[in-house]
């Protein structure tokens, strides 16, 4: 299992325009009715929704900020800033906590379906389209069976200046 | 063997620092007329570890000076010489310039090579020209000079003494010490280097056993204490594994004595005639002793590595070598203690370290108080048993709180301990005598304040000397002491420490502050309370003095104590008596990772102004509301028109009260710029953990950070001084 990983990785590199990962194994969420996936490695923890302490100021699509084991963490409506759904938070609303290069962010979602283990003939490169997400933050399609998953490069997205959650280097 | 010095630098580096510090510290306590012996004595084994550490490390500047300084405080605390003022200041003159050498070699700033040069002179002029003092300082009773008296002394005697006797003797009036260490990283200059130095302090015997090169035994007969041979060796080797006892203690009654040779070389040939008895019972010994050995070991932690199961040998010396090595072993943990009693009190801790545990405990107090707040639903009759555990754990959770952040506590001594230097120096270049008084220099406080109160504190004293105190004429006149006094005292007031600065001179000129003040279009009248007269001289550019010296009178200054102070959380207050003298109180929070706060209530939201900037809370009438053109709203609080920031309006928030006058005004005053924030209602007052935004998210205007609630909720605590400028710009563009 191991070894055909590696393999797909190597072949994917030159093979697939599908951008190298550092792993392939994808944490599923649900965003209305689409079907995202996140690199794994990239999640911390997943817990549920709970109070959050709103910032002034901050885009419809920042929730606030709340209280992880001390560590005061931004929480992001990836419903609200993809435009999918309804933003409604009810008992099975989601938070993943991601940890990208040592900053933690929340992201809410509808829900976390499961891991999958794509191989690089499961991965297609996304198409040119003028959807909610710039294509720029899109590694691939990933197809299992009947289901299309959108691979978000969520590190890119969550850094991007339009998310407004890192201070942008003075240029 | 690595001849790599340059990881030890950093060592000596802090060490050195150290020592320079003690040095001053001592050299401004000596009393010319009758000086301290154990203070000379001190001093000059600090300029001996510093030229230890320096020789060995190469820097041959300092070396070169401590070598020179070395020899005059020798002569001075043989009673050779006779310690004279100039003295001192060529001391402190030295140490300075051996702090410039240090920064130069640490890669900040340089010593002027002319200055060394002077200082040299210096000290050999004055070593040189008391030299008729000589023979009368030489009847008086001398301070045992033993070292010199252990140098003189025939070696041979020494050794054949000890054959005859057959035992380790101890030195007429001295100690025979054992002393071990890790040698694997030191180089052959390095041992050199410190086998003379331990020379000089008495009879060294090399005990190394040749086959184990890493470990070096060492046997020192010597009149000086363990401390003053640990200060000669720490320099040089890993303290770590360093090992220092007296000999009789241990090796009296081991066979340590018998193998004893009078050189290193004979061990392998001399041990196993010198004690037949030994060797032969030594297979049944070494089968005894062995396991406990090898228990022993990792206590030992490899300091003596003939104790190791693998060396157990296969030459007879080797076998020896482990009965002597099992019974030292075994003795081994009771010694280690001592040794961690009475060398290594304290330890070095990097700041993060301790930062990541208070954060912890930051955290364990947080979800204690969660736990209280669950348990106050529940029934206490049925549940008595996890109350009275809820109840246990918020006494331990307290308690371990308090010992956490005591560890980041520094006495304020570091601080208050450099002003006597500040104070001779200043007070000679401005002909008035001062005399410095310290109160409560164990008042401890937050490392990182300590590191940013010495700026203004100095500044402060030195504004005292200038402008406080007056000139001994003068004084002279006003009826009191020639002497002036200055004053620093520091105490705990409830959650704060208060740090005064008090002089018993001069006092401010209220006119003249006035007048000042009017000639920079500050706006003053005559019906100032004194105290926000006094105030003015924190203003930017302000200055009183009709002289400006190089001391102080440029006018800045007092803005920036003011400014650095705030930045701090603390608050400066001023009280003085003309013709009496001046009073400043420095007020700063305990640490700078808490913060007290007012918690208040907007809408659903809660938020901490911090209590520094607060000066008061108040319930407006609806009358003194104002609007300026229709926009910006105004009060009116006795007198003065305060801009209202509206809370709800700059975080977007629905309030639970929307007319100013049905909720709570709290008066800023936010370096200088007043305004009155509008919020639904105050909550209470707490000390609050300040939490950074910034490591996950961006900075928020308004906001200066975050903190956790008791319930875990978090709050945003508001930048006031923001705020006030924002609020302040918004008014200038509407009007």
């Amino acid at each position: 299992m191991l070894l055909t990983q590696a393999a797909a990785a190597n072949t994917g590199e030159s093979l697939n325009p599908v951008r190298n990962l550092a792993s392939s194994e994808f944490l599923i969420f649900r965003l209305g009715k689409e079907e995202y996936g996140i690199e794994i490695l990239k999640v911390q923890e997943i817990r549920g929704y709970d109070a959050i302490t709103r910032i002034a100021n901050a885009p419809e699509f920042i929730k606030g900020v709340i209280n992880l084991r001390g560590v005061i963490v931004p929480i992001v409506d990836m419903r609200i800033k993809f435009n999918l759904g309804e933003a409604l938070y009810g008992q099975f609303t989601v938070v993943i906590i991601l940890n990208l290069s040592g900053r933690v962010i929340g992201i809410v979602v509808d829900g976390v379906s499961d891991v999958i283990n794509l191989d690089t003939e499961q991965l297609r490169p996304a198409p040119e389209f003028g959807g909610v997400i710039d294509t720029e933050y899109i590694i691939g399609l990933g197809t299992v069976e009947a289901r299309m998953l959108i691979l978000v490069d969520i590190e890119r997205l969550m850094s991007s200046p339009d998310m407004g959650i890192l201070e942008q280097a003075a240029k | 063997m690595s001849t790599d010095l340059e990881q030890f630098y950093q060592i000596f580096f802090e060490e050195a620092g150290e020592l320079l510090a003690e040095m001053e510290t001592r050299l401004l306590r000596l009393d010319i007329q009758s000086p301290d012996p154990e203070d000379l004595n001190a001093i000059f084994r600090v300029a001996h570890s510093i030229k230890g550490g320096a020789g060995t490390f190469g820097f041959t500047d300092m070396a070169g000076l401590t070598h020179v300084l070395e020899s005059l405080l020798d002569r001075l605390r043989k009673n050779e010489l006779v310690l004279r003022a100039e003295m001192v200041d060529a001391f402190l003159h030295a140490r300075d310039v051996l702090r410039h050498q240090l920064d130069g070699h640490k890669g900040s700033g340089s010593a002027d090579p002319a200055e060394v040069e002077a200082v040299n002179r210096e000290l050999k002029e004055l070593e040189m020209d008391t030299g008729s003092s000589h023979t009368a300082a030489q009847s008086a009773p001398a301070e045992p000079s033993v070292p010199v008296a252990a140098e003189q002394m025939p070696v041979s005697a020494l050794v054949s003494a000890a054959e005859a006797s057959a035992s380790v003797p101890a030195v007429k009036g001295g100690i025979t010490y054992r002393i071990e260490f890790d040698c694997t990283n030191l180089a052959q200059p390095v041992m050199d280097k410190l086998m003379l130095d331990l020379e000089r302090l008495g009879e060294v015997e090399n005990l190394s056993d040749p086959a184990n090169v890493a470990i070096c035994t060492l046997q020192l007969s010597t009149p000086m204490s363990e401390e003053d041979v640990w200060e000669t060796l720490a320099f040089l080797v890993d303290p770590a594994s360093l090992l220092i006892r007296e000999a009789e203690k241990t090796a009296g009654s081991s066979p340590l004595a018998a193998v004893t040779p009078e050189t290193p070389e004979p061990v392998i040939e001399s041990a196993p005639e010198q004690s037949p008895v030994m060797a032969r019972t030594q297979p049944v010994l070494s089968e005894q002793t062995e396991p406990q050995a090898r228990i022993a070991t990792p206590a030992a932690s490899g300091v003596i590595s003939s104790d190791s199961p693998e060396n157990t040998a296969k030459s007879e010396v080797k076998q020896v070598a482990e009965v002597i090595g099992a019974p030292r072993a075994k003795q081994k943990p009771s010694a280690d203690q001592a040794n961690a009693n009475s060398e290594s009190s304290s330890i070095r801790v990097s700041v993060e370290k301790v930062d990541q545990m208070i954060n912890l405990v930051g955290e364990l107090v947080i979800t204690q108080a969660m736990l209280a707040q669950t348990a106050s639903q529940i029934d206490p009759v049925i549940f008595e048993k996890l109350l009275n555990g809820l109840n246990q754990l918020e006494r331990n959770t307290r308690d371990l709180q308090e010992a956490v952040m005591s560890i980041r506590m520094m006495p304020i001594s570091f601080v208050f301990s450099r002003f006597p230097r500040v104070v001779r120096d200043v007070a000679s270049k401005l002909n008035k005598q001062v005399e410095l008084k310290t109160v409560g220099e164990g008042t401890e406080l937050d490392k990182g304040l300590i590191e940013k109160i010495t700026d203004p504190l100095t500044h402060l004293i030195r504004n005292s000397l200038d402008h406080g105190i007056e000139a001994p004429e003068k004084r002279k006149v006003a009826g009191k002491p020639e002497r002036g006094t200055i004053t620093l005292r520091a105490s705990h007031q409830g959650g704060s420490v208060v740090i005064e600065v008090s002089d018993d001179g001069g006092g401010l000129n209220r006119e003249k502050i006035l007048a000042k003040a009017c000639d920079r279009g500050l706006s003053v009248n005559e019906h100032m309370s004194d105290q926000e007269v006094w105030m003015l001289i924190f203003e930017a550019g302000f200055s009183t003095a009709d002289v400006v010296t190089d001391v102080s009178g440029r006018g800045v200054g007092m803005d920036v104590v003011r400014r650095n102070i705030e930045g701090l959380g603390g608050r400066v207050e001023i009280d003085s008596v003309t013709g009496k003298g001046t009073k400043i109180s420095i007020r700063l929070p305990l640490t700078l990772a808490i913060l007290d706060g007012l918690s208040v209530a907007v809408g659903d939201q809660m938020f901490i102004i911090p209590l520094a900037y607060i000066t008061e809370s108040l319930k407006p009438a609806a009358e003194d509301i104002r609007t300026i053109q229709g926009q910006g709203r105004v009060v009116q609080v006795r007198g003065e028109y305060l801009p209202v920031i509206a809370l709800h309006e700059i975080f977007s928030l629905e309030p639970a009260v929307k007319n100013i006058h049905e909720g709570i005004l709290v008066i800023l005053d936010a370096e200088g710029s007043k305004a009155a924030m509008f919020v639904d209602t105050l909550v209470g007052q707490h000390q609050v953990v300040i939490k950074s935004l910034e490591s996950n998210y961006r900075r928020v205007a308004g906001v200066s950070g975050a903190t956790i609630m008791g319930d875990g909720s978090v709050a945003l605590i508001l930048d006031a001084v923001g705020l006030v400028n924002v609020t302040k710009q918004r008014m200038v563009h509407a009007a």
